[in-house]
């Protein structure tokens, strides 16, 4: 079944899974990436003061 | 009491601030998120002539306005860190730059999703599309420029005068309907009003806060993480509780 006539047969699937669901990823993606850029980010610069300090 | 708000411009007290204020976007973010589906999928009635796959104006209408109001509020930010050589304004600017990005990807993907039920296209050389893309390669082109130069004072500079040269993008981006005959809708939210469902438009507004908390908490998340990075010679980063653990 061609794409076209899927989409109009299951309009709100269509809306969920290729807007809100690509939407929603996005911003798991995103907050995912800033907690591991603060994770990693604390531990650099938790080495950096270790090898200040020693 | 008068509270010092030139206090809170300097990384120093603004990295403790930032971290005690994201739960209060995001939370509140999550919950207007969830009250905005529900609004739009279960109470907004169905469009008459665009049927279910006007639902995707609930997320694309926000992504698209998020999207030039970040840039603005990035350009404004790179603007007074280039004028006054502020650090937290450049740092800031850094933050939003992603987020911005993303809600312009958002913004394109879904209203290519929403024209080819509509146009029988997913893509066309709109004066609304095409600037709205323009725009997501404003942002890439300023979040490259600055990682491309290592010194991260240079690198706020250059990124600055990109953004600020850019600026002038959104309200082309804004106007193009008018300007020009379009594909694209005119403005379904004007000052004179909007003939939409009010069922309709409470999903829109819901879901256009709940963009504005989650892109406020995600970009102090990130600052802390730039203020972080390039504070990390200094004392006070040394005796912050989460590096000396």
């Amino acid at each position: 079944m061609s794409l076209d006539i899927w989409m109009r047969e299951n309009p709100l699937t269509y809306v969920w899974i290729g807007s809100y669901a690509v939407a929603m990823l996005v911003f798991v993606i995103e907050i995912a990436m800033v907690r591991h850029k603060r994770t990693l980010t604390l531990q650099q610069v938790r080495l950096i003061h270790q090898a200040e300090e020693e | 009491m008068a509270i010092n708000w030139f206090k809170y411009s300097a990384p120093t007290t603004f990295y403790g601030l930032a971290g005690k204020l994201i739960p209060w976007f995001a939370i509140p973010a999550a919950i207007l998120f969830a009250v905005g589906l529900y609004i739009g999928f279960a109470v907004a009635p169905m469009d008459a002539q665009q049927g279910e796959f006007y639902r995707i104006i609930f997320i694309h209408v926000p992504a698209s306005m998020l999207s030039m109001f970040l840039y603005m509020v990035m350009a404004g930010y790179a603007a007074l860190g280039l004028i006054f050589n502020t650090r937290l304004s450049s740092m800031m600017a850094s933050a939003v730059a992603p987020t911005g990005a993303l809600f312009a990807f958002i913004s394109l993907w879904t209203g290519a999703l929403w024209g080819k039920p509509m146009w029988g296209a997913w893509w066309v050389w709109d004066a609304r599309m095409t600037s709205e893309l323009i725009l997501l390669f404003l942002y890439l082109g300023f979040i490259a420029l600055h990682a491309s130069i290592d010194d991260p004072r240079r690198a706020d500079r250059a990124s600055a005068l990109l953004a600020i040269v850019g600026s002038v993008n959104v309200p082309i981006i804004y106007f193009s309907v008018k300007w020009w005959n379009t594909l694209h809708q005119g403005s379904t939210i004007k000052f004179s009003g909007t003939s939409m469902h009010i069922a309709m438009q409470q999903a829109m507004f819901t879901m256009l806060a709940a963009c504005w908390l989650y892109a406020i908490a995600v970009t102090l998340a990130r600052v802390r993480s730039i203020i972080l990075e390039r504070e990390r010679h200094t004392k006070w980063i040394a005796e912050l509780a989460e590096v000396r653990s």
